[in-house]
């Protein structure tokens, strides 16, 4: 299609008009508010017991969550695509699952069965076992939350490098684990690492069902995206300075996560053309 | 040597692998969720159908469902203009808009919420005042579902064949002519894939609207306010709703796919 200067102009201007506002305007205000009382004030703000409890925390749940869900995933694409058993496609359509309910349903699912009356929950009371309201429900919603992202990345991968190494490898005596770790592993290696991002990306930022299994303790059950959410409920400046604050050290840190999923996008784009 | 040929037969990843895989997804996702189904049934149909038609309900449904419907529709539009520039389009700096398109997918959503507030709040810079209306949440949603119809139509774009088009032009077609009759037909799938997963992240998102939708009953805000109050069987209803809706459209979508990978 020829297209004529002056059009390609106009839709230039109002895709980037469109992204700039939607994008990258708010971004800039947010640095602005966070910083508007000098550097040293937003770094006290990020420094608080409070926000370094509440950094930590998010930072061990995505430690838990993210290897959790990439063995998962690996095991379950390996199984989806090389595997025989049946039953295969339902598991395939379930895999989505997180990806289309609300992470409010998920908080309120997981109450239901791990709180203290939940079916799982009185056993686990019992024994002594909290689970709703600290630290492993936390977990269990993020990594429900972010269950499909390497998957869905591997899968692929797996059906494109193809099955002819691997039976060469197992034709020359290599066992399941040798051809596994040698074989199979090094092909699909950029698809885990971009899963892996997004799961880290996600595991990061998740609100919504951590909110709902959270007690809301400061220091004890808050995650960064909390500490978010309560400074800003508080009212007053100061509150307000400091939810920006903790707002810009989530940004930055799910910024650093973008550029190594651009990195590793080109990376991956590049493999696969050859 | 037996042993060597039975290494050499290599097993495939068999019931176990697809076992363990279930089991992990029944524990963490599968049982959770038909908890909610039988917590929304607990007390009988009768209950149940209460809990999702009285007003408050209702409202919510409408909200939710509506602002899903005019996200996906200004994303579709809007998504397929970005992807269109990105592909057909050269001009510096293009590669770092095309990075940036996946800031929403990075950027954890209650930051995003934070950001609108900071914009369009109480003492805007700009001196829009949207926040705690409806528009917010349109503008919000906007924001969260950026990728998806802009992510669908590229790699389709950048498949397309011009030769086509460029015939349609020679044959006297107008560029409006030749978008309609050629170029959108190609791209039809990919947007209304790209505009139902917008939708369904629409209809359940909360990270970014429990800072900014105020007085507007969304369904995941009236639901999380259901948790609050301990009114579990009104939460699980209105949640029953919901996971029945994104259940069909992700099903929906599947067939969708199929249907466009065998033709």
């Amino acid at each position: 299609m020829r297209i004529s200067a002056r059009t390609t102009w106009s839709l230039r201007a109002v895709a980037l008009v469109y992204l700039a506002l939607l994008l990258l305007l708010p971004l800039g205000v947010v640095f602005e508010r966070t910083f508007a009382h000098g550097i040293a004030t937003a770094w006290s703000y990020v420094t608080t017991p409070a926000a370094i409890s509440a950094f930590w925390l998010t930072v061990v749940i995505a430690a838990i969550a993210v290897p959790l869900n990439t063995i998962f995933g690996v095991g379950c694409a390996l199984v989806l695509v090389r595997g025989r058993a049946r039953g295969r496609a339902l598991l395939d359509a379930l895999i989505d699952l997180p990806f289309a309910v609300s992470p409010v349903i998920v908080g309120l699912a997981l109450i239901l069965v791990y709180g203290q009356s939940g079916w799982f929950g009185r056993w686990f009371a019992d024994h002594g076992i909290r689970i709703i309201f600290a630290t492993p429900g936390m977990v269990l919603a993020t990594v429900f939350v972010s269950i499909p992202f390497v998957v869905r990345e591997v899968a692929p991968v797996l059906i494109e490098v193809g099955e002819e190494q691997e039976q060469a490898a197992a034709t020359l005596g290599a066992s399941n684990w040798q051809t596994f770790w040698r074989v199979t592993l090094p092909a699909i290696r950029w698809g885990v690492a971009y899963g892996v991002v997004l799961t880290t990306a996600r595991s990061l930022g998740e609100i919504g069902a951590v909110l709902v299994v959270s007690s809301n303790v400061l220091g004890s059950t808050v995650t960064l995206p909390l500490l978010v959410y309560d400074r800003d409920q508080q009212v007053g400046s100061a509150a307000s300075t400091g939810a920006y604050a903790a707002a810009t050290e989530l940004a930055v840190m799910s910024l650093a996560v973008l550029l190594v999923m651009t990195l590793l996008g080109s990376r991956k784009a590049s493999t696969a053309t050859r | 040597m037996p042993r060597a040929r039975r290494r050499a037969g290599r097993s495939r990843p068999g019931g176990l692998g697809l076992g363990i895989a279930t089991l992990y997804m029944s524990l963490i996702v599968l049982i959770p969720l038909a908890a909610v189904a039988v917590k929304a049934v607990s007390s009988g149909l009768g209950t149940f159908w209460d809990s999702v038609t009285n007003s408050v309900a209702l409202d919510a449904l409408a909200i939710t469902l509506g602002a899903g419907l005019i996200v996906a529709a200004i994303g579709a539009v809007m998504g397929t203009l970005v992807a269109w520039v990105l592909v057909r389009d050269t001009f510096p700096g293009k590669r770092f808009l095309n990075a940036l398109i996946d800031l929403p997918f990075a950027l954890p959503t209650i930051v995003a919420g934070l950001t609108l507030l900071a914009l369009y709040g109480p003492g805007s810079p700009v001196g829009i005042h949207l926040a705690f209306t409806r528009a917010i949440v349109i503008v919000a949603l906007l924001f969260v579902t950026l990728p998806f119809v802009v992510r669908s139509v590229q790699p389709v774009l950048i498949e397309l064949d011009t030769e086509v088009e460029d015939a349609a032009a020679s044959l006297g077609a107008s560029n409006a002519v030749t978008f309609r009759r050629i170029v959108l037909p190609a791209l039809r799938p990919a947007i209304v894939s790209g505009a139902a997963l917008a939708f369904a992240r629409s209809v359940g998102e909360i990270g970014t609207l429990v800072l900014i939708a105020g007085k507007v009953q969304i369904a995941s805000i009236v639901i999380y306010a259901d948790i609050e109050s301990d009114a579990t069987q009104a939460a699980a209803g209105l949640s029953l709703v919901l996971l029945v809706i994104s259940l069909a459209i992700l099903f929906s979508l599947r067939r969708y796919g199929r249907v466009r990978i065998a033709h």
